[in-house]
């Protein structure tokens, strides 16, 4: 059984259908990709999933519960962690406040301390950066709070959207690293991107979304091999 | 002395001021609204205060708490029947224009039952006056009761909202309601909690108020209440502290008008004052500028 399936998921702003059908699934321990162009329609399933945006029809089941209709702040505590795109940080609150907001539903605080310290070994520069305000980070430092955050979570899937997003080149190389390795760690990830090249890179298997139809999927590699695929996401 | 005693008035009216200002700051800062009703809040409150003095003997402490408790739940129902329906789709404006209904719907309640005569409010402190300076300085009892309030109000909601899980809750409400749903903060509750503590404060301060200026009308809190609005705005709205300091410095400018210029123009004094302010500062003494987003 999948950890997470989606199943025929219908989602609408208004009258405009953002989301048409959309059904697909992720194992645990897998890496997938959701990739696809501008206004495709990748933030929106993942707003849909953690219940910030409500669906016309559609059902979305993890580890075995229908979500569909869990509320937005009932979803983290399940085990599901979302790092939105465009990061979103507390920017008036510290680094550390922010890590903290990561872990509010959490009831045990010794073992929130101990996430903590994993958190600052994955990102030093978090430490370092500790008692600073979110807003005066870099983008890149912004990104790695974000993802430090969904991880105070203890989450068993986290859910990317776009994390390599404004980042310079090693940049990227160092937020997909990170991505690898808390795949390693044996968190479940689901990795929205437009780098489509690097994403297909780390991903098992990937889902290709075109104005909110899911035209293409299959397993990473070959996808990458894919001609169509290589014209239109790979600038090939 | 008589500039002292002007300056101990003005900051026993500023405390009033600053705890009403603090209901303002606080919704404007959590829900993004501002709440108009909330100057009729203080009046339910010193009413309830009043019903329970006169009409049922309690003594002032417990007037008091009932007004607390009727005003949080009001404040609250108010948050989920008129508000809430609203703040996801409809504009600002839609909002406004209910405050500004539920405003006159209190008022023509208050109206129903108590009638449109004045009352005379009995002040729920019987503390002596504090004579000072051979008894040319007069500082009245209630006066000192109300700024003591008011600064272990300021205190005691700065330590609730940098220690209790709530007031964290808040700050990230305040920042990004998404992002805060993402950690697992329930928006709706914490913007209930947030018009529960604005309406309970509102309460103490309609009883401080009219137990200062006793005469207690149904229209008792229309002015109190836009002067605080004026006040969250004057201290940056959105800031706890700048509410503080913005209650306080309306109420001494407001009496020191009084005293030395004119009764009659003293409101237009002291809103020239916040226009002059707004001007050289737009977001007010403690506002910070709008982060922009990345
Ligand atoms: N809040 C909204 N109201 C109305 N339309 C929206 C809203 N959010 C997104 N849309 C529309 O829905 C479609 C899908 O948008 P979405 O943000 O999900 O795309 P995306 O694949 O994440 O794009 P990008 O790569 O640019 O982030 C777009 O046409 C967009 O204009
Ligand atoms: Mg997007």
């Amino acid at each position: 059984m999948a950890m997470l399936e989606v199943k025929d998921l219908n989602v609408y702003y208004g009258v405009i259908q953002a989301i048409k059908g959309v059904s697909f699934s992720v194992d645990e321990g897998e890496v997938i990709a959701l990739i696809g162009a501008n206004g495709a329609g990748k933030t929106t399933i993942l707003h849909t999933v953690t219940g910030l945006v409500a669906p016309k029809s559609g059902s979305i089941i993890f580890e075995g519960k229908v979500i569909t209709k869990v509320p937005a702040h009932k979803i983290v505590s399940l085990g599901m962690a979302h790092v939105p795109e465009g990061r979103r940080v507390f920017a008036q609150l510290s680094v550390l406040q922010n890590l903290k907001m990561g872990a509010f539903t959490r009831k045990d605080k010794d073992e929130v301390e101990h996430t903590l310290e994993a958190v600052y070994r994955r990102f030093p520069r978090l430490e370092e950066r500790r008692n600073q305000l979110a807003g005066t980070l870099s983008g890149g430092e912004q990104q790695m709070l974000a993802m430090g955050r969904a991880l105070m979570s203890k989450p068993r899937i986290i859910l990317m959207d776009e994390p390599s997003m404004g980042l310079s080149p090693i940049l990227v190389d160092e937020i997909f690293d990170i991505i690898r390795s808390v795949s390693a760690g044996g968190t479940t990830v689901l990795l929205v991107e437009q780098n489509a090249k690097k994403a297909l890179g780390i991903a098992d298997r990937a889902y290709v979304l075109e104005t909110g139809t899911i035209v293409k999927e299959g397993v990473a590699s070959q996808l990458l091999e894919d001609d169509a695929i290589r014209k239109a996401y790979l600038g090939e | 002395m008589k500039f002292l005693s002007y300056l101990i008035n003005g900051i026993s009216l500023g405390s009033v001021y600053a705890i009403i200002a603090l209901g303002y700051t606080m919704v404007y800062g959590i829900a993004k609204m501002l709440n108009f009703a909330h100057g009729d809040v203080i009046m339910v409150g010193a009413y309830a205060a009043f019903a329970c003095i006169m009409n049922a003997s309690l003594p002032p402490y417990a007037a008091v708490l009932v007004a607390i408790v009727v005003c949080t739940v009001l404040g609250v129902l108010i948050e989920t029947v008129a508000y809430r329906p609203l703040l996801s789709a409809a504009s600002s404006l839609a909002v406004l224009i209910t405050a500004i209904g539920v405003s006159y719907f209190l008022q023509n309640v208050v109206l129903l039952i108590f009638g449109a005569n004045a009352k005379s409010f009995q002040s729920v402190v019987s503390l002596p006056n504090l004579k000072l300076a051979d008894g040319a300085l007069n500082i009245s009892g209630v006066t000192i009761v109300t700024v003591i309030s008011c600064i272990l109000i300021m205190l005691a909601l700065t330590a609730f909202i940098s220690r209790t899980k709530t007031g964290q809750a808040m700050l990230a409400v305040s920042e990004d309601k998404g992002a805060a749903q993402l950690m697992g903060i329930n928006v709706n509750g914490t913007i209930a909690v947030t018009f529960a503590i604005g309406s309970g404060l509102a309460a103490i301060a309609g009883v401080l108020l009219c137990s200062a200026y006793p005469s207690l009308s149904p229209y008792t809190g229309s002015m109190p209440g836009i002067k605080a609005f004026t006040a969250a705005v004057f201290g940056g709205i959105g800031s706890i502290p700048g509410a503080f300091l913005g209650g306080l410095l309306l109420g001494i400018i407001e009496i020191l008008a009084k005293g030395y210029i004119s009764t009659e123009l003293s409101d237009a004094i002291v809103f020239s004052v916040l226009i002059i302010i707004l001007l050289v500062k737009p977001t007010g003494l403690l506002g910070r500028k709008m982060q922009e987003k990345v």
